[in-house]
């Protein structure tokens, strides 16, 4: 028989979603337990390893039908594998209507509202913009590029300690020398400080109503095997006054939807709208000789660029095409950005799209690989995916070590193709001019199209039949339970989506404590940002 | 998936398209063998699978294949391209499960997927070898100090805010 505990606040997931909460209700006052589904790894245990078993450990690589989606898997969530691009999502994108017709973000929240609590954030990660001079060769490429086109490039933001980074570019598999300011070095600790417990490999299965006087919900939970997280190995409940839901938005819709007929039912908004940020990735296979005679780039005598795997993945970005003027689903931001081998498989050799990823010609163009130059395009899409009936356990049936099938669906819409279309005519204009480089999008036949910014598949705004939650993160019809990761922010950013998820976790703080502190408990908000 | 050339002048299951090993060579059937991967055991079924993808693409496409050999490997090349194409194409019967092979051959070739990436290094491995994956120190830990062209490349944009940010 499995004994049920009680805490004041239980957080279930330990990325930028759950850690912030975390820490605000933990430094408060309140007990807080944390519940993560992946293992708890830190700087020593991240290699520089591409073999099964090490960063596979960490992340998930999550197929549903016509998208995939990467995602963090430990404690940290994805903060741990992310590559720390952080950026402010322009003024525009709070006012988008999609094709709903309607201002999709609550009418409270504007660029200028969410600034101070993107302060806030960028106090305790801190954000660092690199000097020229700290652009890794491919930033410098893509910068040259555009500058020669008549476009202009900023050098990104980052979320690292400039200092310790040693331009590795194994980002994905966690920052051996902690230059990058996860979760795990600021708001999970500061909260631990605060007597938050983190319990790793024990993952969420339902939330249900508490039998217990006082306490508002009961999470029913398993226990992970540590080397096949396929195998339960035990199981538990915890009540809780307060339950922040920060799985991430592939799972915590999934979670809720398991969850209906528990909870007397869940807002129908729960687990549509689901938004890959847009993201579209292209290829662009550089020619070294152009690159000097057209660029002027020599990186070492003889070698123009050759820079593919060097640096820090994200490096320059072109804002050119963030113009509030234009109209939606034409606005995009085109980033330099770096993939590990495990991806090469999708960059197309060939205009025949059935075969253009594989065969003859792709291997000649890996033997070029050095001289690949990614492009991430982050573009308005129309908030199309739609998770189907949840599975048994979990968000997802795993079916090996970091792979896993979701019932989510994504048909982009016609208007996501147009966005879609723009940002790669864009690409092409900046980097095909004068045969600089030859670029393609990856082959969406092995993957559907691919994201590592899943967004709102349980989304915050002011019409209920659009957003399962509230402008404060609460679930409509269930007080005292909150979502703060991804999954409420409403719509695709057009920029790497971390540092607003963050900043809607911190605004969303002193309303938890308040609802926490609603139902008896003695906590207070007001605690400094943790660095 | 990354065709190569023929390990032997007998070679049938590899067709000997493309100059320099491929994916067979860099550790396919051993990495689709790994026992974290638990598909060991499936290999013969799928085998079959394709094998029988292969006979109905030749009724269709009125090749004659040589009952001695199996029939994707009696196949042409430019056939078994042709065949993985409409297995891998949206839509078509059983396709997560070639997705996930061509996935997990492919990443035999590009990552070493089987090998701790310093040992593949070590032992030259021809797919790491073929992309021009970079040494690591000799600690085994990868760093860049020239990193950088260390010169603005680009003016940034008019509507950048102190910090960075779009506008
Ligand atoms: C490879 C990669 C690169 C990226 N690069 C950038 C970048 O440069 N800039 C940027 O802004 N964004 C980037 N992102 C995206 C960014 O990391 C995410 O948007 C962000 O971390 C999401 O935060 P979250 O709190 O919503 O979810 P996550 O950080 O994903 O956290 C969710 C957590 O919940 C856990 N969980 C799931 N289900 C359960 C359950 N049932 N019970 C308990 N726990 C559960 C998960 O294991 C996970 O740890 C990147 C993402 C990836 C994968």
């Amino acid at each position: 028989m499995s004994v049920t505990e009680r805490t004041d606040v239980l957080v279930i997931g330990s990325g930028f979603g759950g850690a912030i909460p975390a820490y605000h209700l933990a430094a408060g006052g309140a007990k807080v337990v944390i519940l993560e589904r992946g293992p708890h790894l830190t700087a020593p245990d991240f290699t520089h390893d591409l073999r099964l078993g090490s960063y596979t450990r960490i992340v998930d690589l999550v197929q549903g039908d016509g998208i995939t989606v990467v995602a963090g898997n430990c404690v940290g969530g994805s903060s741990v594998v992310y590559f720390a691009a952080s950026l402010r999502a322009p003024g525009f994108v709070f006012d988008r209507r999609g094709s709903l017709g309607h201002r999709l973000w609550p009418s409270t929240l504007t660029r200028a509202a969410l600034d101070p609590w993107y302060d806030r954030v960028e106090e305790a990660l801190p954000v660092a913009e690199p000097s020229w001079d700290q652009v890794p060769y491919p930033g410098g490429l893509f910068a040259a590029a555009c500058a020669r086109a008549g476009r202009t490039c900023n050098p990104v933001p980052v979320a690292v300690d400039l200092a310790r980074c040693t331009n590795c570019n194994w980002m994905l598999n966690g920052c051996h020398f902690d230059a990058k300011r996860s979760m795990l070095l600021n708001y999970l600790p500061a909260a631990a400080a605060h007597g938050a417990e983190i319990r790793p490999l024990h993952e969420a299965q339902t939330i249900a109503p508490a039998t217990t006087p006082g306490y508002r919900y009961r999470v029913a939970y398993t226990q992970l095997d540590a080397g096949d997280y396929r195998l339960p190995v035990g199981v538990g409940a915890i009540e809780a006054k307060t339950v922040v839901l920060a799985a991430g938005a592939l799972a915590t819709p999934v979670l809720l939807q398991r969850s209906a007929p528990l909870l007397g039912g869940v807002p129908q908004a729960v687990g549509r709208y689901f938004s890959g940020n847009g993201d579209r990735v292209s290829i662009a296979d550089a020619d070294e000789d152009k690159v000097r005679d057209l660029l002027g780039l020599e990186r070492a005598p003889g070698i123009p660029y050759q820079g593919f795997p060097i640096g820090k993945p994200i490096g320059s970005m072109s804002y050119d095409r963030l113009d509030a003027a234009t109209a939606e689903f034409t606005r995009f931001s085109l980033q330099q950005i770096y993939f590990p081998g495990i991806t090469d498989l999708l960059a197309q050799a060939t205009d025949t799209p059935a075969t253009s990823w594989f065969g003859v010609r792709k291997k000649e163009m890996r033997a070029r690989w050095p001289s690949w130059l990614s492009v991430l395009a982050m573009t308005e899409d129309d908030n199309e995916g739609v998770f189907g009936a949840p599975p048994p356990t979990g968000s997802s049936t795993r079916v090996a070590t970091s792979l896993c099938l979701s019932t989510l669906s994504y048909r982009p819409t016609a208007n996501t193709l147009r966005g879609w279309a723009a940002a790669d005519a864009e690409a092409r204009a900046v980097l095909e001019r004068d045969g600089l480089a030859r670029v393609r999008p990856w082959s969406e036949n092995a993957a559907g199209s691919v994201s590592a910014h899943p967004l709102a598949s349980c989304r915050m705004g002011d019409d209920p039949v659009t957003s399962a939650l509230d402008e404060r993160g609460e679930l409509r019809g269930h007080p005292g339970l909150f979502v703060t990761d991804g999954s409420a922010v409403p719509t695709s950013l057009c920029v790497n989506p971390s540092l607003t998820i963050a900043a809607l976790a911190e605004r969303a703080c002193p309303g938890i404590v308040a609802s926490t502190a609603e139902a008896g408990v003695r906590a207070r908000y007001g605690a400094p940002t943790p660095r | 998936m990354v065709p190569g050339e023929k390990r032997h002048s007998g070679d049938l299951a590899i067709a000997g398209a493309a100059p320099g090993p491929g994916a067979v060579q860099a550790g396919a059937i051993e990495l689709l063998n790994l026992p974290d991967l638990g598909i060991g055991a499936l290999l013969p079924e799928l085998a079959l699978l394709v094998n029988t993808r292969a006979l109905a693409y030749a009724a269709i496409h009125g090749r004659v294949l040589l009952p001695t050999q199996p029939p994707f490997v009696a196949l042409r090349f430019t056939d078994r391209t042709a065949l993985a194409g409409e297995l891998l194409t949206p839509g078509a019967p059983d396709r997560q499960l070639y997705v996930l092979l061509a996935l997990f051959a492919a990443a035999a070739f590009d990552t070493a997927a089987h090998l701790h990436t310093t040992e593949a290094i070590r032992q030259r491995h021809p797919g790491l070898a073929w992309i021009g994956f970079p040494a690591p120190d000799a600690d085994g830990l990868w760093r860049f100090p020239d990193y950088s062209y260390g010169r603005r490349l680009a003016s940034e944009h008019p509507l950048t805010t102190p910090g960075g940010h779009p506008a």
